[in-house]
């Protein structure tokens, strides 16, 4: 059964708000409702048409007058980010994340007509070590590896906060999607801005992290028809194939700098502020343990059971990326080509 | 395996000594099957066209690699395992180690299936994994089809920098249920060591010695995907690094597992750390088929505890003849 009345979250983040741009234009859903603390961008606000936004914190008690007055029956949860806005931010980041869904799954709760929530999590709640399996599936659970704050615990945290529920109003369709690092040309994340560092890019010595990437376009497409179907579930969302780090790095034309891990994030840090970047990179010890291993997921269940495969497998996402953003290579192939050259001629000689 | 003994490598053996090492080797070799020694092999490799190539032809090949690798134009699967850089980089030393320096006899590479999925077990020695590596080489090159060995590592090897990123770009993965039976699962050849640390770190008056098979979980997983175990026994690993003292203090320093003292290590050091130049077998055992069980069947710890003893016995009988053939640790 179709959705009628949507309220999506975190609408002034780049999956909530295009997420509402694309229901916007679905005209089987009657309404679209975006929420978030803060205006989504005026680009944003422009894509989103006849979305109605609502500035309201999802931890103060407003946002279940707005489901139960709208008649909201599909609720997607698309607001817990991995970025704090800054150093310090951290308490504040996790409140939003965890304490936001429990007070967004209250309101729920006790509103009869949501019948379906959508929640955005992500494969970061797997963990990345040297002791895990290479590939995840769905059914297993991180163990207790998992660093006690961060992303990946407030993720963690908040699909439990989800299974509760569930077990609460077993009446309403649960759909858990767990993406893997997102990419694409529009797409503005940490690995984003880490791939387009200038010239070198710093990775951890001796490592070389497996990366399994998911094209915005493809998240934004598995959202919607979660909305528009109802597929019950907790789902891997990754695209097909991996990449290395260092292949990654290479691909966007840079040079793989590395350095030991304790030094990686100042090293980021540095040669972004070198640049004169405005926003700093926040490179904390998640992202370097992510570098560091890496993370693979199963999307078999994806496809079968979700019934959705990946348009872009992560080596076409990444090079979407890498065009998309006019990435120039710090060696140029023309240059490449005529060393090549050179060298085939010499060869020829040697003949 | 009360009963297990270690056959002596010197002495019970009567040697002819006017018989001439060569004249030896030959004769076992028509005993067995024809070992062919590298150039052959590589000639009927898919990959690599003509045997004798030109200084030109390969400095051509040469600098389109180094472009693939510069440009990322190359695939890893989804554990990280690179072929191209496995057959380019990683394997052409080992090579040289396996038929130089070691002198590697493969026998019964028949044993191997032709392109479905199989669980190699073979016994583990020598201090250093090498054995693992030599194992790789022979598959790689004595298969008909020069498959690659996906070979099952402790997360030691994972969780050290560099040994952990190359051990994945040469096609292992943890040893852990979830992976190894992915990949039998997806039709791979899988080459597990269940006596570990156990077998590969033992003093070297128990050599040739199997010890415990860890928990047997490479049995299971080789029940649940119904692929067969092909036992493999490998001898000469044992002699390369004699480990006759373990220095325990150091080695919970470094958080190694062991630290080993050989004849010629740590006190010769970098110098000590060359393997003596033993002459090595593998041999590859009749496959144990694990697809006529009811399913379920790796639910059954007795089944599970036979199959597993039975895998190692046959490792054992092999290791014994194989030793009992063998007239010299370095001749063979």
């Amino acid at each position: 059964m179709a959705a009628n009345n949507v309220l999506v979250t975190g609408v002034s983040g780049y999956l909530g708000g295009h997420l509402a741009a694309r229901l916007a234009e679905d005209d089987r859903i009657d309404r679209v409702i975006g929420v978030d603390t803060a205006a989504p961008s005026p680009e944003l606000t422009a894509l989103m048409g006849r979305a109605e936004f609502v500035r309201a914190d999802i931890r103060n008690p407003l946002i279940s007058r707005v489901i139960t007055t709208a008649k909201v029956d599909t609720v997607v949860h698309a607001s817990p980010t991995a970025h704090p806005s800054g150093p310090g931010a951290r308490p504040l980041h996790k409140e939003m994340n965890v304490i936001g869904t429990m007070q967004l799954l209250a309101a729920c709760q006790r509103s009869p007509l949501v019948r379906k929530i959508v929640v955005k999590s992500t494969a970061a709640v797997y963990g990345a070590g040297p002791r895990d399996p290479a590939v995840f599936t769905e059914e297993m659970v991180a163990a207790s590896r998992l660093p006690s704050s961060g992303y990946a615990q407030d993720n963690a945290e908040i699909e439990s906060y989800v299974r509760g529920f569930g077990r609460r109003r077993p009446d309403v369709a649960i759909t858990t999607l767990r993406f893997t690092n997102l990419i694409g040309p529009t797409v503005d994340t940490v690995l984003t801005r880490y791939f387009s560092l200038p010239g070198t890019v710093p990775m951890v010595l001796g490592r070389d992290a497996r990366l399994q990437l998911l094209h915005a376009e493809d998240a934004l497409a598995v959202l919607h028809r979660a909305v528009e179907q109802d597929l019950p579930g907790v789902f891997n969302v990754g695209g097909d194939g991996i990449l290395l780090l260092s292949q990654a790095i290479r691909r966007a034309g840079r040079i793989p700098l590395p350095v030991p891990a304790r030094i990686v994030g100042p090293v980021v840090g540095a040669s972004k502020s070198l640049l004169g970047g405005a926003r700093l990179l926040d490179f904390g010890p998640e992202q370097v343990r992510f570098l560091t291993f890496g993370r693979v997921v199963d999307n078999t269940k994806l496809k079968t059971v979700f019934g959705y495969t990946p348009r872009w497998t992560t080596r076409q996402a990444f090079d979407d990326y890498v065009h998309g953003k006019g990435l120039r290579p710090a060696i140029s192939p023309d240059r490449l080509d005529e060393v090549e050259r050179g060298v085939l001629a010499a060869v020829d000689l040697l003949r | 395996m009360a009963t297990a003994r270690v056959i002596p490598l010197h002495g019970n053996i009567p040697v002819n000594d006017a018989e001439p090492a060569m004249a030896r080797q030959t004769a076992r070799r028509g005993r067995t099957e024809p070992v062919e020694p590298a150039p052959e092999v590589t000639a009927t490799e898919p990959d690599q066209p003509a045997p004798p190539r030109e200084l030109a032809d390969r400095l051509a090949d040469f600098v389109a690699f180094t472009r693939r690798r510069l440009t990322g134009e190359y695939e890893v699967d989804e554990y990280g395992f690179d072929a191209e850089l496995a057959d380019n980089m990683l394997l052409p030393p080992l090579r040289q180690l396996f038929q130089k320096w070691f002198r590697v006899e493969v026998i019964g590479a028949h044993n191997l299936p032709e392109s479905s999925g199989a669980l190699l077990v073979a016994n583990h020695s020598g201090t250093f994994p090498i054995d693992a590596m030599m194992t790789a080489v022979a598959v790689r090159d004595h298969h008909p089809q020069g498959r690659f060995l996906r070979m099952l590592g402790a997360d030691l090897v994972f969780r050290t920098p560099v040994v952990g990123s190359l051990a994945r770009k040469s096609g292992q993965t943890l040893a852990c249920n979830a992976d190894a039976e992915r990949l039998l699962r997806d039709g791979n050849l899988v080459g597990v060591w269940p006596e570990g640390f156990k077998g590969i770190g033992k003093p070297f008056r128990d050599r040739y010695k199997l010890q415990r098979f860890g928990r047997g979980g490479f049995v299971s997983a080789a029940l649940r995907t119904g692929t067969p175990i092909v036992p493999c026994a490998i001898v000469g690993a044992e002699e390369i690094y004699p480990k006759i003292a373990d220095l325990k203090p150091l080695a919970r320093l470094f958080g190694f597992p062991y630290f080993p003292v050989t004849p010629l290590f740590p006190h010769l050091g970098p110098l000590g750390l060359v393997p003596l130049p033993s002459k090595w077998f593998i041999e590859f055992g009749e496959p144990i088929r694990t697809d006529e069980f009811e399913p379920g069947a790796a639910e059954d710890p007795m089944l599970m505890f036979n199959l597993t003893d039975q895998v190692r016995e046959t490792i054992q009988q092999t290791l014994y003849r194989l030793l009992s053939q063998r007239a010299n640790v370095f001749l063979g």
